[in-house]
């Protein structure tokens, strides 16, 4: 299923699409295996997969500390991508990375966006690309029928927003607050009216992320968005679980209660 | 002229940023436009550059050391005089100013050594603004004396503890305060590096030292010099010399840590041994695994200690406009001890590199030639580090 297919059988479905964050090789690949088929069969609409680098400087503490965790072990991008050919003829839900750019420049652009095709990969969230730098890419994402999915921010002008939005493909990602990754207590004040606004430029599904952190945020959310990702709130539960069993009960848990918030209410 | 419209040298430079800062990019870029054309703002900068930083510095002669070393005749570019004693003051005077133009009143930066962070600090006391350095949680032990001096400069010291606890941690950390207060922050980035237009605003800033030098040498000498050495971490001194003499016959030379030796893996020699990549917003080259992580790096000299090298130094490597090479970790402190006694002058380990190359090359060269080095700091601060050294050896 593409990520286009998965919002428009949500909206059938009066629902919004959860998108849960992990880190890939956190704490080791095998538990990320575990893990991927513990949020599908839970209630996640589209899986949000961290490429761990070593300098990730739009996340906060958490994702931080996963990234160092995945790469103690010595993770590769190559071994991401067989993991998801290893598991995509059992797995329907979309994957998109989320990485930085210079372990995908490293990669090779055109070898990139090949193999993630090649291995089931749907499309992804480049937090250091913005639109500027990102022709090359695009071109070979493109030609592999990858999404990008770029990022809107509270600081964004409208008028760039728009900008982004037609570059844009699977859903726009609208970041909640002006700053870095990373659980949060309470929603910003003037979240709600950005999406909104976000709303009236374009028709493509909205995604909202950073700081969401509990089923209640999701419910706040609901009204005003397609899809809502939660990162930091699960990669806690993954840095305090003792073993696999543990961590995957309780991502488990966590993942079907913001399933059931996602319900659009009448 | 460089960088182009999209911030770029060749196929280096860019802004490689979160989307959040992009619009402030685009506001910085325009206030600095502005304030280029603004007399009143040049006139404020140079004020400042005289009367406070203590501009021009000299260009002096090193009679003893040229006779030292028996060839070339050498002279000393001494940004080690200026305030604070290093040429870090030229960049953030300039840039303090600017952001007290742009209205800002919380000023970050990031700092190795601390002599960015002890510039940035006194700019901010100089001008009455708000100040937050962040500095990797081992190099807080390494300089303690530089923390405690920013301290009472007014500034807040915050040590890094993420990654390996070094410059390029403090950059991530000082970017990631950035993001998050961006309406009232101004990140005042030490070095030619980051995302456009910070390596062209610090190079212009720092371009004063090698219009100096030119002038200088000229009335001296009546001409031109054959070889300008500066070293290069991120690469600000040295992009400050040679800058003004870029389309001139002189060759420029960069000199890089080469810590325990480059086929030790120990070193920071970005343009010598590195490949390219994208790092803290700009294409440049880096020391990096094939995977595309930051490798760790390793210098004596603190300022030096960086995986990453000013876009505009990558593009000079390839077309051949300067010339990088190496200096390690014995070579530099050899250098340090030579210039001390023979000239009285204590250099700053970064700048010990640069007189290093110069002992390498100087006694190959005629008499008839000028060396110029950009003696970018003075070595009070790492006396400490000299001092274990010395200890050391003495005990074996």
């Amino acid at each position: 299923m593409t990520i286009t297919q998965i919002f428009k059988k949500a909206q059938r479905q009066g629902r919004r699409v959860l998108i849960p964050f992990i880190t890939a090789g956190d704490p080791d690949l095998e538990t990320t295996k575990r893990l991927i088929f513990t949020i599908a069969q839970n209630g996640g609409d589209i899986l949000e997969l961290g490429v761990p680098f070593s300098d990730p400087l739009a996340d906060g503490p958490t994702i931080q500390a996963a990234s160092q965790r995945a790469l103690k072990n010595g993770l590769t991008l190559k071994e991401i991508l067989d993991l998801v050919k290893d598991i995509r003829a059992e797995i329907n839900m979309p994957i998109v990375l989320m990485g930085y750019y210079n372990p995908f420049f490293q990669y090779g652009l055109e070898r990139l966006a090949q193999d993630a095709a090649k291995a089931g990969v749907n499309g992804f969230i480049i937090p250091d690309l913005p639109i500027e730098e990102a022709e090359e890419w695009l071109k070979h994402s493109r030609k592999h029928k990858l999404d990008t999915i770029f990022l809107v921010t509270p600081t964004t002008p409208l008028s760039r927003a728009k900008k982004i939005t037609q570059k844009s493909s699977g859903f726009i990602y609208y970041v909640s607050v002006t700053g870095v990754t990373g659980a949060r207590k309470e929603l910003p004040k003037d979240l709600i009216a950005n999406l909104k606004q976000l709303k009236q430029i374009t028709r493509k599904p909205i995604g909202v992320g950073f700081g969401i952190s509990s089923p209640e945020h999701v419910q706040r959310l609901v009204p005003y968005a397609d899809g809502i990702v939660v990162g930091s709130a699960i990669v806690r539960i993954i840095e305090k679980g003792q073993n696999p069993d543990e961590i995957c009960a309780k991502v488990g848990k966590f993942i079907q209660d913001l399933a059931q918030a996602t319900k659009i209410k009448n | 002229m460089l960088p182009d419209k999209r911030g770029r040298f060749g196929i280096y430079g860019g802004k490689y940023v979160p989307e959040t800062l992009m619009p402030l990019l685009a506001e910085l870029e325009e206030a600095y436009k502005e304030a280029k054309r603004d007399k009143a703002f040049k006139e404020e900068f140079h004020y400042y550059l005289r009367q406070y930083a203590g501009r021009p510095t000299p260009l002096y002669f090193a009679e003893r050391l040229t006779k030292h070393l028996g060839g070339a005749k050498i002279y000393l570019k001494r940004e080690d005089l200026t305030h604070t004693g290093a040429h870090k003051i030229n960049n953030t005077i300039g840039q303090a100013l600017l952001a007290k133009r742009m209205g800002k009143k919380r000023i970050i930066a990031e700092t190795g050594a601390g002599q960015h962070g002890v510039a940035t600090a006194t700019a901010c006391a100089l001008l009455g603004l708000e100040c937050v350095v962040y500095m990797g949680e081992e190099d807080t032990k390494r300089q303690e004396m530089n923390v405690f001096r920013m301290k009472l400069l007014g500034a807040e010291v915050i040590p890094v503890k993420q990654g390996s606890c070094t410059l390029k941690d403090a950059i991530n950390e000082a970017i990631r305060d950035w993001v998050t207060n961006v309406c009232t922050t101004y990140y005042l980035i030490g070095s030619v590096v980051g995302p456009h237009p910070y390596p062209m605003m610090v190079r212009d800033f720092q371009s004063i030292i090698g219009q100096e030098a030119k002038k200088q040498l000229m009335q001296a000498e009546g001409r031109l010099p054959d070889y300008i050495i500066a070293c290069v971490g991120g690469g600000s001194n040295a992009m400050g010399i040679f800058y003004p003499f870029r389309n001139d016959k002189v060759k420029l030379i960069g000199v890089e840590a080469a810590g325990l030796g480059l086929d030790k893996g120990n070193h920071s020699a970005t343009l010598c041994a590195g490949s390219i990549g994208i790092l803290h917003g700009a294409m440049s080259y880096l020391l990096q695994t094939p995977d595309g992580q930051i490798q760790p790096t390793h210098s004596i000299a603190p300022g030096l200690d960086y995986p990453g090298v000013g876009p505009e130094h990558s593009y000079y490597k390839d077309k051949k406009i300067a010339f990088y090479t190496s200096i390690t970790d014995d070579e530099a402190l050899e250098a340090f001890h030579l210039l001390s006694k023979v000239e009285g002058i204590i250099p700053a380990l970064e700048s010990a590199h640069a007189v290093a190359y110069a002992m390498k090359l100087a006694p190959k060269l005629s008499k008839e030639e000028i060396v110029v080095i950009n003696l970018s700091g003075r070595g009070d601060k790492d006396l400490g580090i000299v001092f274990e050294r010395v200890k050391k050896e003495q005990g074996e």
